[in-house]
């Protein structure tokens, strides 16, 4: 436990002192969220009618820019390596890596969505249950994402991989986390949308690291 | 009346624990479709040190990741104690250090840091104390608060091997550790070496470079090489 935690708080510290991943994956959020209002007029009811899924939307997004970097900086410089040569259970690696990535990049989205419901002209009875989903789904999508980002270790060009392979495995999410808001703001109860979305997170909490590190043994060898 | 003296025992027979030993039998090892090399065998017991000598190619540092557990041996077996490496990886994990060509320094986190983040995941109780002894002992205490990025490459590579003073591990496993140090850096590795082994310690190292481990054992490489097989019946069929 002692080290899980010394590697996210590495990470958490490497993340802060370079600030770029944490800022990038929020401001893309935001700007991807500011031009819907553009694209599609601003019309209020409109904009209301698509908030939850452009910001599901737009956080799928954001969520995916930095996957990338996961592993990368820890394959190129040999930490990887050492990294599965400790104690430490190569499952563990992936799930405190995985962990330190929402905490930077899923949690800012958090703090973000209300006010861009607000420029979306959301229902204010959504505002609970968008910010309750995100914060169910967005360890998910980090999740998922290890699987995708310890695949793509190594290959040429594994951003768009990662998209390519991540992508279609993020519906259930969507569909999930825009239907509980959706559900709220047309006045239905969004248990069951959180429910299956606490259900999606149950059992990818296990299963995604125990992938994840599957796919970097091979990356390694 | 006849009286027979017990046997003489000394005092630490029965304390000693049976000698461990790591040894791989058999070994081959296979990178994409090319045999590196092939029926290796080696053995290391406490306070020994192996160097691995061979041309570039040879398989020196497959050899050495393949005892570290990063890479699964074709064929053959690894044993410590004789129990099976493949058998306990967890365990195995515990018991060595491996420095390998990169030298895993973070850019943005300083030298104390990098160090102490490694010491903590090895176990050791006060990491950074740990850490800064470490360095010390490589002759480069000042730069502890040095960031990552403003590192030479052999102020690099001391710092990597100051991971193998850090925390402990019986066996050690350096790929060319000589890479980049000057004289005096590899004066100073050569003692610690020597006092890894005289406290029991086990060093497997591969090298271009000279350096001093006295009493060592030397493992060829290329005389594993299936290339060499290959060459020999060539002959036998020209004898023919």
């Amino acid at each position: 436990m002692n080290r899980f935690l010394a590697l996210v708080g590495r990470d958490l510290h490497l993340a802060l002192r370079q600030g770029s991943d944490a800022t990038i994956a929020v401001m893309f959020f935001v700007l991807c969220v500011v031009l819907f209002p553009f694209g599609v007029g601003p019309e209020p009811n409109i904009l209301a009618r698509i908030a939850a899924g452009v910001i599901w939307v737009a956080a799928l997004l954001a969520s995916l820019l930095s996957l990338e970097r996961l592993f990368q900086n820890d394959y190129e410089d040999g930490s990887l390596e050492l990294l599965s040569l400790t104690a430490l259970p190569l499952e563990a690696v992936v799930l405190a890596k995985t962990l330190a990535h929402w905490l930077v990049t899923g949690v800012p989205l958090l703090v973000a969505a209300p006010l861009l419901a607000v420029l979306l002209n959301m229902e204010a009875g959504g505002f609970g249950v968008l910010v309750l989903t995100l914060a169910i789904g967005t360890p998910i999508l980090s999740l998922i994402g290890s699987i995708g980002a310890a695949l793509t270790l190594g290959a040429r060009r594994g951003g768009v991989l990662i998209s390519l392979l991540i992508l279609p495995l993020y519906i259930p999410v969507l569909i999930f986390g825009a239907g509980a808001i959706d559900a709220a703001v047309t006045g239905l109860t969004p248990r069951p949308h959180l429910l299956l979305l606490a259900g999606i997170l149950a059992g990818c909490l296990p299963l995604a690291p125990w992938a994840g590190a599957a796919a970097l043994r091979q990356a390694l060898e | 009346m006849c009286y027979s003296s017990p046997p003489i025992r000394l005092p630490f027979q029965d304390l000693a624990p049976p000698m461990p030993a790591f040894a791989g039998t058999e070994l081959t090892c296979l990178r994409g479709d090319r045999l590196v090399f092939t029926e290796l065998d080696f053995r290391i017991e406490p306070g020994e040190a192996l160097m691995l000598l061979g041309p570039n190619g040879s398989g020196k540092s497959s050899l050495l990741r393949m005892l570290a557990g990063l890479l699964k041996p074709f064929r053959g077996r690894l044993a410590w104690d004789d129990l099976e490496v493949r058998d306990e990886p967890d365990q195995h994990r515990r018991r060595i250090h491996y420095v390998g060509h990169l030298d895993a320094v973070k850019p943005v986190l300083s030298a104390l840091e990098n160090l102490a983040f490694w010491a903590r995941l090895g176990g050791a109780a006060d990491p950074n104390a740990h850490a800064l002894d470490a360095l010390t002992r490589f002759g480069v205490p000042h730069i502890a608060p040095v960031p990552g990025r403003y590192l030479s490459a052999g102020q690099k590579r001391r710092l990597n091997l100051a991971r193998i003073l850090a925390a402990p591990a019986p066996l050690w496993l350096l790929d060319e550790p000589t890479v980049a140090l000057d004289r005096a850096a590899v004066r100073l590795l050569e003692g610690i070496i020597a006092e890894h082994r005289a406290a029991g310690g086990m060093v497997v190292l591969s090298t271009h470079a000279d350096i001093a481990l006295p009493g060592h054992r030397v493992l060829q490489l290329d005389e594993f090489s299936p290339v060499a097989h290959d060459e020999d019946e060539e002959d036998e069929e020209h004898a023919l």
